[in-house]
């Protein structure tokens, strides 16, 4: 008895992996952390609209993990139709490593390829016990500051360089002055006065988790440090999941636009047939009903519409872009976190 | 220390036991029960109390998800192919190293424990290297159409490797101590090679046997380094139970996280009894064989 099942288990495993090889309806989004909830929603929105549309029934994969991490197993081979990760970075490694998309990617598809952006905030617990209101608070010292290992995390890159961001808008006012080849001291200075700043705050740091969701669990589950750097939605999704009388989410002054993209990997889609589904599942995530499950799920739509409807939801204030700041994911990598840039340069040494 | 080894009287153990003081009796007993319940007793009752936090029908219904009822079907899959390869693996490998001297013998012993001594994240990475798309056989595979790691053969490699050492560490001490004679009366009796090995060789090593297949079935079940590597992490395709509960518990789906992991608990502890009951059942096959021998002697 126990062998037939077994063999029925066997023959029902056999024809679901043929079924992801052979047939068309069938997608594999490898996609990063904090996003499980809204491709959760996303994915049945989209295969609703797809059988109304075509009347062709669709399942989508998900497979979630640090952006970082995700980016190297799509290079060796995991069947990604899309990729829909942290930062351009890691899709950039794929183009790059791999060649299964264009290296101009990103320009495919509007908004940089990013529908929906975010920012990075501050969870802290319940009251703020410790008066943290800016990014300044977080180099006081015996201040526990949980933030995961920007060497595998994509939001840990947004939050190293939002806090980054925030020194050199303190010190030079305005951020047009990087690009002022006559302000090239002032800036210079702004930039030492930064790399201090992130040394003191990574000195607060007690552990690096690999992914954002290790941080939130570490911080949330079990109980370390005063304060969590996160995702905008990561923070929102803290407070609905564990209750508004546990945490509070404190908006800094000024952080980072953060833009998680989305892309299709063309190889792949090509392999499996998927392109036209694949290339369809992307652009509805442009549309007013996708742009509303972004927002519920705490990411910024791109919307004009659906922004000013979810206005409110959202605290303000000052964004600045990775381009503008940092000339963009490319030069970013290699001066701030390949080996022995600067992030190496200034964790190493405080490393207990 | 007042007494020097020389000294002590060259006496049973229960005899030593009896002159030692006491607290210090109820010291180490203390530290020993306290040491268990910290690491073994809490976190176990801590499974079963997270799980059925929420009633026992939320508890059930954790199992009723297609994502968990998957994964729970792609674990019985892998140990269902990699144990009953490891028990041939294995048979082979200790009647090899224990019935004969041959040149590179310490190699294969040695080959053999390979997988205890490599990290899991490091036999995961093994295959990574091996059939990725970078690989040195990827690009052939992926010419074939052929995906081995993100896919059920990759989870299935890295397991077997994983669980190799277990079947083959049980039998290879079993059989050196058995020795041949039985195997070698047989043959001058006119037994053939599989006559032998089935009516001599396999039973005398069943409990053993049975033993490494137990060990070995919950390490497969168990496993979360190496396949966590090659799994490529996709819901309802390629997690395993352990994968599983991490994402269950990533997603702040706790009762369920939980739940799911009260069933590897109670794999555990299934094995555990097993493992009780063999072993018992092995030492007593060994002191009979052991009386028999001895009274056999002249």
């Amino acid at each position: 008895m126990k062998n037939r099942s077994l063999t029925k288990g066997l023959a029902a495993l056999a024809a679901a992996t043929t079924v992801s090889i052979s047939s068309a309806a069938q997608l594999l989004n490898v996609s990063y952390d904090p996003t499980r909830e809204l491709y959760a929603a996303y994915n049945s929105a989209f295969a609703k609209h797809w059988l109304a549309t075509t009347g062709e029934k669709v399942t989508i994969l998900q497979s979630h993990g640090g952006s970082g991490k995700q980016a190297r197993a799509v290079i060796d081979g995991l069947g990604a139709d899309i990729v829909t990760l942290a930062l351009a970075g890691d899709i950039d490694a794929i183009a790059e490593k791999s060649q299964l998309l264009p290296k101009e990617w990103q320009a495919r598809l509007p908004n940089n390829s990013t529908p929906y952006t975010s920012t990075i905030v501050f969870v802290v617990r319940k009251g703020n016990p410790k008066g943290i209101k800016d990014w300044h608070d977080l180099t006081k010292p015996g201040m526990a500051v949980i933030t995961p290992n920007p060497k595998t995390s994509g939001g840990a890159r947004w939050n190293y360089l939002a806090a980054w961001g925030y020194v050199l808008k303190q010190e030079l006012g305005d951020l047009t002055k990087l690009h002022d080849a006559a302000k090239a001291e002032e800036v210079a200075q702004a930039q030492t006065k930064a790399r201090a700043f992130l040394t003191a705050l990574f000195h607060n740091v007690p552990v690096l988790d690999s992914g954002a969701r290790g941080s939130t669990t570490t911080f949330v589950q079990r109980g370390l440090g005063d304060v969590l750097l996160a995702w905008e939605n990561e923070a929102f999704l803290v407070i609905k999941e564990f209750g508004a009388d546990k945490f509070e989410l404190v908006a800094p002054s000024v952080s980072i636009l953060a833009e998680p993209p989305v892309a299709l990997v063309d190889k792949v889609a090509d392999k499996h047939g998927t392109r036209k589904l694949a290339e369809a599942y992307l652009q509805y995530l442009y549309s007013p009903e996708a742009q509303e499950i972004a927002a519920r799920n705490f990411y910024r739509p791109r919307l004009d519409a659906v922004a000013k409807k979810f206005e409110a939801a959202f605290p303000k204030l000052t964004l600045f872009t990775i381009d503008e700041v940092f000339g963009g994911w490319a030069k970013t990598q290699a001066t701030h976190f390949a080996d022995k840039g600067i992030f190496d340069q200034i964790y190493t040494p405080t490393a207990k | 220390m007042k007494r020097t080894p020389t000294d002590m009287p060259p006496v049973a153990a229960t005899h030593v036991r009896e002159n030692d003081p006491r607290w210090v009796r109820a010291t180490l007993i203390a530290i020993t029960v306290l040491f268990l319940g910290i690491f073994l007793a809490l976190p176990l009752a801590s499974i079963f109390t997270e799980a059925l936090r929420k009633g026992i029908g939320v508890y059930l219904a954790s199992f009723r998800q297609p994502d968990a009822y998957a994964a729970i079907r792609l674990t019985l899959l892998v140990s269902a192919i990699a144990v009953p390869l490891n028990v041939v693996f294995g048979l082979a490998a200790a009647w090899a190293i224990a019935r004969f001297r041959f040149c590179g013998r310490n190699v294969l012993l040695t080959l053999i424990d390979l997988p205890f001594a490599v990290s899991p994240v490091i036999s995961g990475l093994i295959y990574v290297l091996l059939f990725g798309l970078h690989g040195w056989l990827g690009p052939w595979l992926n010419e074939h159409d052929l995906q081995v790691i993100f896919a059920v053969p990759g989870i299935v490699l890295a397991t077997l490797f994983v669980t190799f050492p277990f079947v083959a560490r049980e039998l290879i001490p079993l059989m050196e101590e058995q020795g041949s004679e039985e195997e070698l009366a047989a043959r001058v009796l006119g037994a053939s090679g599989w006559q032998i090995f089935w009516r001599i060789t396999l039973p005398n090593v069943r409990w053993g046997l049975l033993y490494g297949v137990i060990l070995c079935n919950a390490r497969a079940m168990g496993e979360f380094g190496a396949v966590s590597v090659v799994s490529g992490h996709i819901r309802g395709l390629t997690n395993t139970v352990p994968l599983h509960v991490e994402i269950l518990y990533n997603e702040y789906n706790f009762v369920a996280a939980f739940a799911v992991a009260s069933l590897l608990a109670l794999l555990a502890l299934v094995t555990l009894g097993l493992k009780t009951a063999v072993e018992w059942k092995v030492r007593r096959d060994r002191a009979e064989s052991a009386a028999s021998r001895e009274g056999s002697t002249p």
